[in-house]
């Protein structure tokens, strides 16, 4: 029943989130069609307002665009003439889906097994060493990691493709690229979080019974010690999954999140509005998903 | 390990969500994924290599000087004065998928061009046509009164206003294509992605999946079919330097066919491979001043700053290609024409100029800035020969300009509402002619943006305009353009740009240097290798 109220209250958010971006993106300085040449007659400026609507109230034309959206039509792109949002949507999200998700997966593979182990050993030199890695991680951005691993691996020794996403060889570069960063974000999350269940009272009594090393620490502080990894997984696969515009730029990968950047830039109204909302609706739905997962994971947590 | 492990299953798990298509015979990286595929609403140079491929016009360009040579069109006649051609269209011109295309395909895609529905940018390319303007802006209500009509089903007669040195290139002007009206009727701005497509020209579209590459097949019933030389092209949109190079050293690309697409970090090695190549472009990079304040508002000013310019430091310094400094707008190598002479590097002068406007040594002159954008590419140099400029200024008129850097496409709708003092600014010619550049600063060209307004200018580009004779032709234009340069400089050029491209000739043949950067996909082929 809670999780139906939530989901219902998505509705309104939604409708707000997209007044705000449709209407901010109109306020900023310059237009769609401001470019370096003008066309030879202003006529022709103004029937490009008039084509897409641009001349007349904003409130007229965010009742055109909810009008398209409940036939699920986000209206034609203003950059791409001959693409609507939809058919820039329906292209390039499955691609950054993928990425996304495989980065995902990368980041909870890598993360939560250093961060775990890191906090078991702490003190000793696995912990130094994958706390090193972590921070290390962390700090360097992928428009760092992207070019030193093409460099290595795809110019020097020839062992994947430099860019594009044609074939599961073309995968392993972006998502690692990608992935590797959070991975380091989720180690520090997962080392945090076991070194605070670790000391915690029901621990102590656990091992005061006389509970095996292993099962306290895997089937008992694992579970409550990751509770913080899950809430930062909800925003982050939001993210993962819209796209990543560095590392699909480095990589030519023909995902989403180019378009997010350059939409904006672009100053391409319907392209950026779409997206806006399907951004929120991605990740008021993850989050969703997340709560949701608190209540299987942590005993405490209940909603009526 | 285990994420190796991870990354591997998954990626056999997903190896059902790639494509498995043929290989092409050539692949080229083109620039950013194109804005549109149709030729009658295309506005960047790069889009319009595409659909050069897919429509055809009644000229194109010949691959290797660029100049007007036969194509939909087999031959026509102009009459005397200039003003009217009759093309006679070919007998074996078909669309791709079979039907002829007559003179009323022309007709309909050229007022299909100057309709205010299909909101095409460049639908003035017509305007030269007799009637075509006041038919657009709705004061003529009379398709007949416009100087296009259908003698027969093979004969088109075309009026123009005036007689036109470059009306022959501009018939291969993407504006000005042949595009099937069936189509377009039936699926309104999506019909590019109708199959089949018919199409004019050398080739078919594949697929298009944006920003992921768009396929071009060999259209067998071309009427110059026999000269296609491949039979899938591939054409990946790459807008990173970067990546086009990582790409093209691995083998992926053969061709990278874009002046932005050249690290220009590396420029200056590169230039010195044998498998990348230079050539003169109808290109300008200038600046311009806002003429209507001051003190910009006085001609000596203008002349000051034009004469404090030192062009070739930008070059050495800056760009590291093969950029030729620019003493005059028009690039060197415009068919016909000779530049005019402009303002040379000359500090004493300058200073005597601005002393006699009134700011000897720089004193009391106010604080005025020079506005550029940033972005990637080539507009990553802006920022960069800004600060040049502003260290010229200061070292030879004592002079403090400050830099204003503003995103994109507030730097264009600041321009156009003169909201500047000084601003970066390029130019690339539509056509081989001088008048594509001279033509800018008349005082109704809405890419004017300098404020500056001269009637002897306007009458004298108007007055060559109507001038038959090529040589008096030419130093008409010259005489207007050493009103623009040198006299009353309301902009200053600094360098005509250099076009780049990069393939090994040993790999691809097809591809000739000219003024235009044309290099008609259809030529294009990847040679055969033959091991000793």
């Amino acid at each position: 029943m809670y999780f139906l109220k939530r989901l219902a209250a998505l509705v309104p958010l939604l409708l707000v989130i997209s007044f705000l971006a449709f209407v901010l993106v109109r306020l900023a300085p310059g237009g769609p069609f401001d470019r370096e040449r003008k066309p030879a007659s202003p006529e022709i400026e103004r029937q490009l307002q008039t084509k897409y609507h641009l001349n007349e109230p904003v409130w007229k034309q965010y009742l055109l665009f909810l009008g398209g959206l409940a036939r699920g039509d986000f209206g034609p792109s203003l950059k791409y003439r001959n693409h609507t949002v939809t058919d820039v949507i329906a292209q390039a999200l499955p691609v950054s889906m993928l990425l996304g998700a495989m980065a995902f997966g990368f980041a909870m593979g890598v993360g939560i097994p250093v961060g775990y182990f890191t906090a078991v050993k702490r003190g000793r030199w696995e912990d130094y060493a994958g706390s090193f890695f972590a921070i290390l991680m962390v700090c360097v951005p992928g428009f760092v990691i992207a070019p030193v691993l093409i460099m290595l691996l795809a110019i020097k020794w020839r062992l994947l493709p430099v860019a594009m996403w044609a074939s599961p060889a073309h995968v392993i570069l972006p998502v690692t690229a990608l992935g590797l960063y959070f991975s380091g974000r989720i180690a520090r999350l997962m080392r945090e979080g076991m070194l605070n269940t670790m000391q915690s009272e029901f621990i102590t009594a656990a091992r005061a019974k006389g509970l095996s090393e292993h099962t306290l620490l895997l089937k008992h502080a694992f579970r409550l010690a990751v509770l913080p990894v899950v809430s930062y997984s909800g925003p982050l696969l939001a993210d993962l999954l819209t796209g990543s515009f560095v590392i699909e730029t480095i990589f030519q990968i023909p995902g989403i999140g180019v378009f997010i950047v350059n939409g904006s830039l672009n100053r391409d109204y319907t392209l950026v509005v779409g997206l806006v909302v399907l951004y929120a609706a991605l990740l008021v739905v993850l989050n969703l998903l997340v709560d949701f997962l608190y209540t299987l994971l942590d005993p405490r947590v209940k909603y009526a | 390990m285990a994420a190796g492990l991870l990354t591997s299953a998954l990626c056999l798990l997903t190896s059902g969500c790639f494509r498995h298509e043929a290989p092409a015979n050539v692949t080229i990286i083109n620039g950013n994924e194109p804005e549109s595929l149709d030729p009658h609403i295309v506005t960047g140079v790069s889009e319009m290599r595409l659909t050069k491929a897919l429509f055809d016009g009644l000229t194109k360009l010949d691959p290797t000087n660029a100049t007007p040579v036969p194509a939909l069109a087999a031959s026509w006649e102009i009459s005397p004065d200039g003003r009217v051609y009759t093309f006679h269209l070919r007998t074996n011109a078909v669309w791709s998928t079979g039907e002829p295309i007559t003179t009323e395909d022309v007709l309909w895609s050229w007022f299909r061009a100057l309709s205010p529905a299909t909101a095409g940018d460049y639908a003035g390319q017509l305007f030269y046509i007799k009637g075509a303007q006041d038919w657009y802006e709705g004061r003529l209500k009379d398709s007949d009164q416009v100087g296009i009509h259908a003698l027969d089903a093979r004969t088109l007669r075309v009026e123009l206003n005036s007689p036109l040195a470059f009306f022959l290139e501009l018939c291969s002007f993407p504006t000005l294509a042949i595009v099937p009206k069936q189509t377009i009727e039936k699926y309104g701005d999506r019909w590019l992605h109708a199959r089949p497509l018919p199409t004019s020209g050398a080739f078919t579209l594949g697929a298009w999946r944006v920003n992921d590459k768009v396929r071009f097949l060999r259209n067998s019933r071309y009427w110059d079919a026999a000269n296609t030389a491949s039979e899938i092209i591939d054409v990946l949109p790459v807008g990173s330097p970067n990546t086009a190079l990582n790409l093209y050293e691995t083998g992926v690309a053969d061709v990278v066919w874009d002046k932005d697409l050249v690290p220009t970090e590396l420029m200056d090695v590169l230039i010195k491979r044998p498998d990348f190549h230079s050539f003169t472009y109808l290109g300008t990079y200038f600046y311009r001043f806002n003429v209507t304040k001051p003190p910009f508002n006085d001609p000596r000013v203008r002349r000051a700053f034009a004469l404090a310019t030192d062009k070739p430091r930008i070059i050495n310094k800056l760009t590291k290609g093969a950029e030729i400094p620019a003493t005059n707008f028009v690039p060197a190598g415009v068919a016909n024409y000779t530049g005019a002479a402009g303002l040379p590097f000359d500090p004493d002068a300058a200073r005597r100029e601005l002393a006699a406007a009134g700011f000897p040594g720089g004193k009391g002159f106010p604080r005025v800035s020079y506005t550029f954008f940033s972005a990637a590419g080539g507009a990553k140099l802006h920022p960069k020969v800004g600060v040049e400029l502003q260290q010229m200024w200061h070292d030879v008129l004592g002079v403090d300009v400050e830099l204003r850097q503003i995103e994109r496409k507030v730097f264009y709708s600041s321009q156009s509402r003169l909201d500047y003092d000084i601003s970066t600014s390029s130019w690339i010619g539509d056509y081989n002619d001088a008048n594509t550049f001279l033509d800018l600063f008349t005082s109704t060209s809405g890419n004017n943006r300098t404020g500056w307004k001269n009637a002897r200018y306007d009458e004298l580009v108007h007055r060559a305009n109507n001038e038959v004779d090529s040589k008096k032709r030419a130093e008409i234009f010259c005489q207007a353009e050493t009103i623009l340069i040198a006299e009353e400089p309301p902009i200053v050029p600094l360098y005509f740009y250099a076009g780049f491209n990069y393939f090994d000739p040993n790999k691809i043949g097809g591809i000739w240097q000219n003024i235009l950067d044309e290099h008609p996909m259809q030529f294009i082929y990847k040679k055969p290798v033959f091991k000793q």
